[in-house]
C-alpha cells in the first residue's frame, strides 16, 4: 500500500513536472516566434531555410544541436567569420539582436522546437545570462 | 602625262567644291583633337577595381552605422549602441562624444545617421537620428519607438544646443526598418528616411510617418509647400510615400536630384529616383516576396505608382550610397556607389541619363557595410559593420 502511494505520489509529481515544463516551453516558443519574425527572419527567412553560402540555416542545422552555447553567444553577442553548416561553408557576419536575456532564451527555444528541430530542454534566461561574452 | 593631267583636274575640281574644303578642314582638325588627347592618354589609368586599393585606415568601432567628415580633418561616426565617436589623425578617440539621448539599441535600431549642416564651418549644426523610444504622451505603442532627428554643436567631446527636431509617429514595438537616412538639398530643406517599422500597409497611410520621406526646414519647422499640407488626414512633413526601408539617400551632384535605395522584401531591394508627392508603391506592387515566399502583391506596377530605377533581385540589402564626384575617379563620375549588407561588397553603378546602364560588383568581401562616401580628399570611405572599420579606397597610383 505504502509503496503504491509511493508511486502514486511520484507518477503525479513527474506529470506535473513535465507537464508545467511543456506549458512553459509551449509558452516560451510562442513568444519566440514573434521575435524571430521581429529580427531573425529577414536572414534566415520564415522557414529556417536561410540563403545558401550567404546566410547559414537553423532548419536542421548540426551547428545548432552540436553548439547550443555558440548558438545563443551569437544571438546575444552576434558572430564573424568562417562556420561550417551542415557541410556548406559560410563567411558572413550577424549583428546582436539586442535582445534582453528571457527574449534570447525565447528564440533559442522557437529555433529548437521549429523548421523540424526538436529539443524539449528548455533554454532559460539563467543559462543566457551564464553565457558571457568571449 | 595623263596622270599628271587627272591630278590637276582633280585639284581643280577640288577647290571648286567649298563644302569639300570645309570636310577636309574639320576632319584634319578633329584629328588634330585626337592627337593631342592621345598625347594626355598614357598618363590617365582607368577607373576600375584593378587600378584601386583598399585600405584599413580606422578600427576599434563597435556596430558603426555613419560617419561625417569635420572640416578640421577628424571623422564623426556613429556607433547603433549609442555611442558617438571622433577619428583624430586616423586614430579612434577613446573618450565619446557626450549628450546623445537614449536609444531603442533593438534589432536595427539605435543611434544612426550623422551629417553635416551645409554651412557646418558658420554655423556648426551636427545633424543626429536615431530610434527613440517611447516618451510619456506620445502615440503608439508602449515600448515602442520610431526614429527621429535632433540636431547640435559639438564642444570638445561634448554636444551641446541639442535641439530636438522631430520624431516620426507613431511609436511601433519591434526592431526592424527604421529608415534614418539625412539628406540636405541646395535650397535650406533636410530631408529624412523613414521605415514602415514592419506594419506596411502604413506606408500607404498619409497619416502616420511609417514609409515614408520626409522633408523639413533645417530648424525642423514644416515647410508650407510640402505636397499633403493641405490633404486633410495627412501628415504635412511627408514629401513622398510608399517606401519600405530606405537606407541611401543622396543628390546627384549636379541636377540635384535626390536618390533613394531601400530594402525591400526577398528579391524586392529598389533604386527609385525620389520626387514630391510621389508613391513608390508599397506594399501595392513589389518585385518581391515575402520571407515565407508568401506573395504580398501580385502586380509589379500599376498606374499612379511610380516604377524603380531598378530592382535587386536576389536583394542585396542595400545600405550606403554615394555619387561620385571625384577627379581621383574619373571614369565613374556621375555614377553611384552602393553597399550591400547581405553580401559585403559594393555596387558600381553606371548612370546615364537617369538610367543605370550597367552594374558591376567591386571590393567583394569587405564586409557588411553601412555607409559610403566620398571624403574631402576626393577618395571614397566605406564604413564596415562587421570588422567595425572604415576603409578607403584610392587610385593605386
Amino acid at each position: 500500500m505504502k509503496i503504491i502511494s509511493i508511486i502514486t505520489c511520484a507518477a503525479i509529481y513527474t506529470l506535473t513536472f513535465f507537464s508545467n515544463h511543456q506549458e512553459d516551453l509551449n509558452k516560451s516558443i510562442a513568444r519566440g516566434k514573434e521575435l524571430y519574425k521581429e529580427s531573425c527572419i529577414t536572414c534566415h527567412l520564415a522557414n529556417g531555410e536561410g540563403v545558401k553560402g550567404t546566410f547559414p540555416p537553423l532548419a536542421k542545422a548540426d551547428f545548432l544541436s552540436k553548439y547550443p552555447e555558440k548558438s545563443i553567444h551569437a544571438v546575444k553577442f552576434g558572430m564573424k567569420g568562417a562556420i561550417k553548416v551542415n557541410g556548406v561553408d559560410y563567411n558572413n557576419a550577424m549583428p546582436p539582436s539586442g535582445f534582453a536575456d528571457d527574449e534570447i532564451a525565447d528564440v533559442m527555444n522557437y529555433i529548437r522546437n521549429s523548421f523540424g528541430n526538436k529539443n524539449t530542454q528548455l533554454v532559460t534566461d539563467k543559462m543566457v545570462a551564464a553565457v558571457k561574452k568571449k | 602625262m595623263k596622270t599628271e593631267i587627272i591630278i590637276i583636274h582633280m585639284k581643280l575640281q577640288f577647290f571648286k567644291q567649298p563644302v569639300k574644303l570645309l570636310l577636309m578642314l574639320a576632319v584634319l582638325a578633329s584629328s588634330g583633337l585626337l592627337m593631342s588627347h592621345c598625347n594626355i592618354t598614357p598618363t590617365h589609368t582607368d577607373t576600375s577595381e584593378k587600378n584601386l586599393k583598399s585600405e584599413t585606415v580606422v578600427t576599434g568601432l563597435n556596430m558603426p552605422w555613419a560617419m561625417a567628415f569635420l572640416p578640421d580633418g577628424s571623422v564623426l561616426v556613429t556607433e547603433r549602441g549609442g555611442k558617438l565617436r571622433i577619428v583624430k589623425g586616423g586614430a579612434l578617440d577613446p573618450q565619446e562624444v557626450t549628450g546623445i539621448p537614449k536609444v531603442y539599441y533593438r534589432g536595427q535600431g539605435g543611434l544612426l545617421d550623422v551629417v553635416l549642416h551645409p554651412n557646418y564651418k558658420e554655423n556648426g549644426w551636427i545633424y543626429i537620428s536615431y530610434s527613440s523610444p517611447k516618451k510619456e504622451g506620445e502615440a503608439g505603442d508602449d515600448n515602442g519607438a520610431n526614429t527621429a532627428l535632433m540636431r547640435a554643436k559639438l564642444d570638445g567631446h561634448q554636444l551641446t544646443n541639442i535641439e530636438h527636431l522631430y520624431k516620426a509617429s507613431p511609436n511601433v514595438r519591434g526592431g526592424v526598418h527604421f529608415g534614418g537616412k539625412i539628406l540636405f538639398d541646395k535650397k535650406g530643406y533636410v530631408f529624412l528616411s523613414l521605415g514602415e517599422r514592419g506594419q506596411k500597409e502604413n506606408s500607404q497611410n498619409l497619416a502616420k510617418a511609417q514609409g515614408k520621406m520626409v522633408r523639413l526646414h533645417e530648424d525642423g519647422k514644416i515647410p508650407t509647400d510640402n505636397p499633403f499640407v493641405k490633404t486633410k488626414d495627412a501628415l504635412p512633413e511627408i514629401w513622398s510615400y510608399g517606401h519600405r526601408n530606405p537606407q541611401g539617400l543622396v543628390m546627384h551632384p549636379t541636377t540635384g536630384t535626390i536618390w533613394a535605395h531601400e530594402h525591400g522584401p526577398q528579391g524586392g531591394d529598389e533604386l527609385n529616383i525620389v520626387e514630391k508627392g510621389k508613391n513608390y508603391g508599397w506594399p501595392l506592387i513589389t518585385y518581391g516576396i515575402d520571407y515565407d515566399n508568401s506573395i504580398i502583391s501580385d502586380k509589379t506596377e500599376a498606374p499612379g505608382l511610380e516604377q524603380p530605377v531598378i530592382y535587386w533581385k536576389p536583394s542585396i540589402a542595400p545600405c550606403g550610397m554615394t555619387f561620385v564626384n571625384s577627379p581621383k575617379f574619373k571614369d565613374w563620375n556621375g555614377d553611384l556607389l552602393v553597399g550591400s549588407l547581405k553580401f559585403q561588397n559594393l555596387e558600381h553603378l553606371v548612370i546615364k541619363d537617369n538610367k543605370v546602364v550597367k552594374k558591376e560588383i567591386i571590393f567583394d568581401k569587405i564586409g557588411r557595410v553601412r555607409d559610403v562616401k566620398q571624403g574631402p580628399d576626393g577618395n571614397i570611405y566605406v564604413v564596415v559593420e562587421s570588422s567595425g572599420s572604415i576603409v578607403k579606397i584610392s587610385p593605386k597610383s
